[in-house]
């Protein structure tokens, strides 16, 4: 479409500055800031504090928090997207929208409406007394923070399955069970396949804002459960240890990377079966 | 021809964009002297005083507004702003004299905060501004226990309190390193400014042992939720307090016998202020009793000014022992100081120990 090489550059030029400026920059910055120490010398102890328990003991709980939150967004949003894609009818459309709907709202001010649902004498409790059933203690447990995830990152992973799902050819499910696949042969055989790549790139939109997060965890975990993302905030908030901060931040970004090439690589291999 | 046509249009109208900005440019410099540049915790200033003082001064303030002590510091100590006047806590003045980073006061440009700031204040402020050369104190207060009377039913004078199995999930602690460890160092009887290791480690298992208890750690969802009643007690700030007991009568505010935190915020002067003399005066101008007195009932925060107790008619506030301490209250009561960065480190990392155990 754009014939001259001058030309290209161009158009090029705007994101690439950008680049430079908002992501190239910023990056140099948290490496520089992660890798030295207060009095500006070379050092890996801000990196290394992972060695001591109670930061590997956080490192840990995000993980496992943002695998689980992960887990049931693609359990939740696997088996919607395929009925929404099956049958095309008239008001899918309109469930796919209330799906995507918290995107639209304010993460913080949703996050809070959470709390006043899963609090003590919250809706949530308050609903059970009526039913004369026994309250449940929600608020400020790992549990309630895993429910925020949820609610804030599912439009993160129905969207992509959303679009890969429609995306695969009818005729080529019409095919399948034409040379006598079952429902559940042509599901693990062609659908599944398929949607491999929304499901992965799903999987990554959820589970690395869930790893990083610090505002549901400090909402809904009411600061007794501290992820790594907490950490984080509270060393440039209030310690102000721009070092250790950013040395962390590192450690996160080793784990964001750990999952890109996990996700190339399944594309990479759902390329090979395609062909 | 088109071409010098279409350059010259150009160059006309860059030319007066630079004529334009030039004047406004001026206008600045010819205020530049009858300016006050001030760095100030976000709302902690009656707008009216504000509106006041640039009608009898002509000295026009400018206010930019922090939320922490820790977020103002880096900006000052870069000199990448010119601030005339900054309001920081009393540990923070001390790290920034220790830093070189502030003036002496000219007190006898002072003469209000002279006759009318308390000189109980002074020789507190002397803790952390020895001879008291760069600070005059703004607002003071301590941190004690906000309880819900319908909601607790022993006696409350003690940290124990907050260690009371009975009140399980009830409880709201701080969420921040030096105002928890304060709690369990003063029910130990040790220093809130320790830095020995041994004290520090008995605090922090202390507050371990808190944690199953502790409903929440928080800074400003604990006055939501003690108003609400989601919990019966909570560590809080005494100027809050207050405003929160008239929101719910059934609170009361107590300041626990084993001793607390007695917090100063005051004015300050920085090396590199432009308007120094200005700056005396916003510092003087807010010192003045009536005007003292219109900031306490914005703020509702104890003021160290001499004469507002008896010039306050509200009966909310006057004989009100939250706001108007009697002086056993304040006396002998400790006050933060700067522990330097090894010492800051040390309370991080066992406050961090205690949030993830």
């Amino acid at each position: 479409m754009i014939k001259s090489a001058a030309m290209r550059h161009l158009f090029a030029l705007p994101f690439l500055l950008w680049a430079a400026l908002f992501i190239f920059v910023p990056l140099v910055f948290v490496g520089w800031y992660g890798l030295t120490g207060g009095d500006g010398q070379w050092s890996l102890a801000n990196v290394g504090v992972l060695l001591q328990w109670e930061y590997a003991r956080a490192l840990e709980l995000s993980i496992l928090l943002a695998l689980v939150s992960t887990l049931v967004c693609l359990l939740v949003s696997y088996p919607l997207c395929l009925i929404l894609t099956e049958r095309q009818r008239s008001h899918g459309a309109l469930i796919f929208l209330l799906f995507i709907l918290p995107m639209w709202m304010n993460s913080l001010l949703s996050t809070m409406a959470w709390q006043t649902i899963l609090e003590k004498n919250g809706i949530l409790n308050q609903f059970l007394r009526l039913l004369s059933l026994p309250d449940v203690t929600l608020i400020n447990t790992p549990a309630a923070i895993v429910i925020g995830m949820i609610y804030n990152f599912l439009p993160y992973m129905v969207l992509p399955l959303y679009v890969s799902l429609s995306k695969i050819n009818k005729n080529v499910i019409f095919a399948a069970r034409d040379l006598g696949a079952s429902s559940w042969q042509t599901f693990t055989r062609v659908i599944l396949p398929l949607s491999l790549p929304g499901a992965i790139s799903g999987i990554t939109m959820v589970f690395i804002p869930s790893l990083t997060t610090f505002f549901i965890s400090g909402l809904l975990g009411g600061n007794k459960v501290l992820l790594i993302g907490n950490i984080v905030e509270q060393e440039f908030t209030m310690a102000y240890d721009w070092h250790l901060g950013s040395g962390l931040s590192l450690v996160l970004m080793i784990f964001i990377i750990i999952n890109m090439m996990l996700t190339a690589y399944f594309d990479r291999s759902e390329g090979q079966v395609k062909k | 021809m088109k071409k010098i046509y279409i350059v010259s249009i150009c160059l006309a109208l860059l030319m007066s964009i630079l004529a334009f900005s030039g004047c406004g440019f001026q206008d600045e410099e010819a205020e530049g002297d009858s300016v006050v540049y001030v760095y100030n915790w976000g709302d902690y200033i009656d707008p009216d005083t504000l509106e006041q003082f640039e009608e009898e001064t002509g000295i026009h303030v400018v206010m930019d507004e922090f939320d922490t002590n820790e977020s103002m510091y880096p900006l000052v100590a870069a000199g990448a702003v010119r601030y005339d006047v900054i309001c920081p806590s009393d540990y923070m003045i001390q790290k920034m004299i220790k830093h070189d980073l502030l003036q002496p006061l000219d007190f006898s440009r002072l003469p209000n905060a002279r006759q009318y700031v308390g000189q109980v204040f002074y020789k507190q402020s002397e803790t952390f501004d020895p001879g008291n050369i760069y600070s005059v104190p703004y607002c003071w207060g301590t941190v004690g226990i906000l309880y819900n009377r319908t909601m607790v039913d022993d006696p409350v004078d003690s940290w124990d309190i907050l260690w009371n199995e009975k009140y399980k999930n009830e409880i709201l602690m701080q969420d921040s390193p030096r105002d928890a460890y304060m709690v369990a160092l003063k029910r130990l009887g040790y220093s809130l400014n320790t830095t020995n290791p041994d004290e520090m480690r008995q605090a922090r298992d202390m507050l371990i042992a808190q944690k199953p208890l502790v409903q929440a750690y928080g800074i400003d969802d604990v006055k939501d939720k003690l108003v609400s009643g989601e919990a019966a007690m909570g560590v809080i700030f005494s100027g809050e307090a207050l405003r929160m007991m008239l929101e719910n009568e059934d609170l009361a505010y107590v300041v626990p016998k084993e001793g607390t935190n007695l917090w100063i915020d005051s004015w300050v002067i920085p090396k590199n202020a432009a308007h120094v003399e200005n700056a005396h005066a916003f510092i003087d101008f807010m010192s003045r009793p009536d005007i003292a007195l219109k900031n306490f009932e914005y703020l509702t925060y104890s003021t160290p000014n001499t004469a507002v107790p008896e010039m306050e008619e509200d009966e909310d506030y006057k004989d009100n022992p939250v706001v108007f301490p009697p002086p056993e209250v304040y006396e002998g009561q400790e006050t933060y100081q700067d522990l330097g960065e090894d010492g800051d480190k040390m309370y991080n990392e066992g406050w961090i120990q205690v949030k993830v155990y």
